[in-house]
């Protein structure tokens, strides 16, 4: 089971977008793909329709009084599940610091027992740095970061590698990528050429920003499902066949 | 991700005066009630499935299904059990295999079957060939929570059936009843069970009773388990002794030609021993029970089944160092395994030339009159009408008496045997000891089933005995003249001479201590105990 996390400490720089239609794309190459959408505003769920309540909240999956399997729901696409979102995650903090063992490595401990049946997991982090972020970084194998082509935002990316790189033992693998691009901005594509060259572990597939994507929340469905040959449902493809040929 | 195939949910449309199709509009108008009803796009999906067993049936027996399921470029293996529990499932690439197969890919399934099966192999039974349309049904967030699955099923016999009567050739095809399943989606049980409530009520639907295997074998007018082995003429008591001799004779002659296109096919070695096995009680049978039959007949088919049974003997000796090759190198102390080997490869190559004698045989005319001529001559004394002056004894009374003797007859011969007595005297015993079974099993229908038990479980314990000494004796020597037989043909290097007097070895060990078991188990079966349980056989009294 590989594990695969969106992460930025910003909001809005297409994490939950990108879970969503690579967790899509996975599932469509028949890899059997989980989906937990960790962040309490409950994107993801709402854009495959499943509404956004787990039996117990959060507080019963930390603790393991309820079985993470037990809140997966089906998709309406082969291979593809989800755990939806519940408004309790917002205290997810709180919840795992006050859990048995290390509180870093909770949410790995609680994935363990789905190693069997999912080949793929996709975790859709909230937008913060908090003790969640942290127990996400010490699940995955792979952090995606979505990174809007600002100064700023690549001065967050190094914060973050610099983060991971100061873990003991096992660290996370780092594949950002550039989200949000406007072609039309002399900037954006200055930091696109300059860091894809420059750095590894950035993807030479840019998501740009596109009305097509925006739609997803009107069509309630992965952009690559309901618009599989639009510009954006392409390059979602081609950033999934980077990142997977790697697997 | 769906849950497919839960049983609870599969529905069936009943064959009638309406078509299934008709019903169709009428099932998704009760869904809609509750639930968007929408057509999934595209093009009907296909499923290519076959169900495979052995010949005797031995995974259903067992109370399992195989089933491969084909997909595009390879399938799976799924093991269930009768009611369609899953137990273990397994990919399988470049199958199905070109022949029944004897072994599989390593895997769950494998694992499970093997033990069961071995040295059968899997033929597959049915096929069956469906479309699949798609219905999604949607809550009122639009989101999927079941399906529903509507599948036109077209199954076809693979393997002929084996029974005599109504038997269904291979290619036949039939048209399954159109089936409707409720496929739940994870996480959503509630509206899947909702929507099969709502389908139930559906006039003309009905729950199905059957999996699809067995609804095909319906279907096609094959029933499981349609083959044994075993002697299960339909014989009474009361039945004139002729006619049920005849009876008996006649479903043996049906075990023989059931197996006979498994011979000729070289599908596995057990369709050669059930043969066997027919031919030898057949042959018992004229010897035990043959005065009730007109006496040339009786005289020809003595000389007629004593051709085939030795026709069909050196191919079975040879498949059966074959089957015991593996653990008998196992047992190899001195010697390595790989020494061995030019052994088999040339027990392969007289296999080979054997199996090309007997079929050449089984393909000729005396075969073919032996059992044309001989199903013709037991019809006519099967159906003849009872003679009016003289009394023929009945079934029960010829049981009694050929029974009763057989036993006599072991207790007298068995008595005179002392730890100085040679080894033919053992032997000889064992044939007797065989007709005794033999007569037990004809006339087994007659008898208590518990007193029956405890006699041959007696009668068993002592023929395995003698079974011991002699295959061990038998064995031994076969290797001295297989020995001197590769040395002839110059295929015999001093390393698998040396194995080979080993096993020699090895086999003398078995057979002495089979004759030190012997007294025991003679005495048990023999002695006053067993005088006791026979006669509780045989006049219900101890």
């Amino acid at each position: 089971m590989k594990i695969f996390a969106t992460y930025n400490i910003k909001g809005g720089v297409g994490k939950t977008t990108a879970a969503v239609n690579l967790a899509y794309l996975s599932a469509a190459d028949g890899y059997r793909t989980l989906l937990w959408d960790l962040d309490p505003q409950g994107a993801a769920s709402f854009l495959f329709r499943i509404k956004p309540r787990v039996k117990g909240g959060g507080k019963a999956l930390i603790r393991g009084t309820r079985a993470l399997d037990d809140a997966i729901k089906g998709t309406d696409f082969d291979h593809l599940d989800l755990i939806p979102a519940d408004f309790t995650y917002r205290n997810m903090d709180l919840l795992l610091g006050g859990a048995n063992g290390k509180p870093t490595r909770k949410l790995a401990q609680l994935l363990r027992p789905l190693a069997a049946e999912y080949d793929h997991v996709f975790l859709d982090c909230p937008p913060s740095i908090s003790l969640v972020s942290e127990n996400v970084m010490h699940a995955a194998d792979v952090l995606l970061v979505p990174v809007i082509p600002t100064t700023l935002s690549v001065r967050t990316l190094d914060q973050l590698t610099e983060f991971v790189a100061g873990f003991n033992g096992r660290r996370p693998e780092i594949r950002a990528f550039f989200s949000m691009v406007d072609r039309r901005k002399k900037l954006h594509q200055e930091i696109v050429r300059d860091l894809t060259a420059e750095r590894s572990g950035v993807a030479a597939t840019p998501i740009p920003s596109l009305s097509m994507i925006e739609r997803m929340s009107v069509e309630r469905a992965p952009v690559t499902a309901f618009a599989p040959n639009s510009v954006a449902a392409r390059a979602y493809r081609a950033l999934w066949s980077e990142i997977s040929k790697d697997i | 991700m769906t849950t497919p195939g839960l049983r609870d949910f599969v529905l069936e449309v009943p064959t009638g005066e309406e078509s299934a199709e008709d019903l169709l509009p009428a099932a998704l108008a009760a869904l809609s009630q509750v639930f968007t009803v929408t057509q999934e796009a595209g093009a009907p999906g296909a499923r290519r499935r076959t169900w495979l067993d052995t010949f005797d049936w031995r995974l259903y027996r067992a109370g399992l299904m195989l089933e491969f399921e084909q997909a595009r470029r390879d399938g799976r293996l799924l093991l269930s059990r009768a009611d369609g529990t899953p137990q273990a499932e397994q990919p399988v690439t470049g199958w199905p295999p070109r022949r029944p197969a004897l072994d599989l890919p390593p895997g769950p399934v494998r694992d499970r079957i093997m033990v069961l099966i071995r040295p059968r192999a899997l033929l597959p039974i049915v096929r069956a060939f469906s479309t699949v349309r798609v219905t999604r049904l949607l809550n009122a967030d639009g989101k999927t929570v079941a399906r529903l699955a509507a599948e036109h099923i077209t199954v076809t016999a693979v393997a002929a059936s084996p029974t005599a009567v109504g038997p269904t050739a291979a290619g036949t095809t039939a048209e399954l009843p159109l089936r409707l399943a409720i496929a739940e989606v994870r996480g959503y049980p509630g509206q899947a069970r909702r929507a099969s409530t709502l389908l139930a009520g559906v006039p003309g639907v009905s729950s199905a009773s059957q999996g699809v295997f067995t609804a095909a074998l319906t279907a096609l007018g094959r029933h499981p388990a349609d083959y044994t082995s075993g002697v299960d003429a339909e014989i009474t008591a009361s039945m004139p002794a002729s006619v049920a001799v005849a009876r008996l004779l006649l479903r043996l002659l049906d075990t023989l030609e059931q197996n006979v296109d498994g011979v000729l096919r070289d599908i596995d070695t057990e369709f050669l021993h059930d043969l066997r096995v027919a031919v030898r009680r057949t042959r018992s049978a004229i010897k035990l029970l043959g005065e009730v039959l007109p006496a040339d007949l009786a005289e020809h088919y003595k000389t007629e089944f004593k051709w085939l049974g030795d026709l069909t003997t050196p191919t079975r000796d040879l498949d059966v160092h074959l089957l015991g090759f593996g653990p008998m190198t196992a047992q190899l102390v001195a010697a390595s395994p790989a020494d061995l080997e030019p052994l088999r490869a040339f027990l392969v190559r007289r296999r080979a030339r054997e199996f090309r004698r007997l079929a050449a045989a089984l393909r000729g005319p005396r075969f073919r009159a032996i059992t044309d001529d001989w199903r013709k001559a037991l019809l006519e004394i099967r159906d003849a009408a009872p003679p009016r002056r003289r009394r023929e004894p009945t079934a029960a009374e010829l049981a009694l008496r050929t029974t009763g003797h057989a036993f006599r007859r072991i207790a007298a011969h068995g008595a005179t045997i002392t730890a100085d007595s040679p080894p033919e005297s053992l032997h000889d015993l064992r044939k007797r000891a065989k007709e005794l079974r033999y007569l037990l099993e004809f006339f087994a229908p007659l008898h208590d089933p518990v007193a029956y038990r405890k006699v041959v479980g007696e009668l068993k314990s002592l023929q395995d005995c003698l079974g011991d000494f002699q295959d061990s004796q038998v064995q031994r020597e076969e290797i001295h003249t297989l020995a001197d037989a590769m040395l002839a043909e110059r295929a015999a290097p001093a390393a698998t001479l040396l194995a080979m007097g080993e096993i020699a070895a090895k086999l003398t060990l078995s057979q002495a201590e089979a004759r030190a078991d012997f007294a025991r188990r003679f005495a048990r079966f023999a002695g006053p105990a067993g005088q006791e349980r026979i006669d509780v056989l045989l006049e219900g009294r101890p």
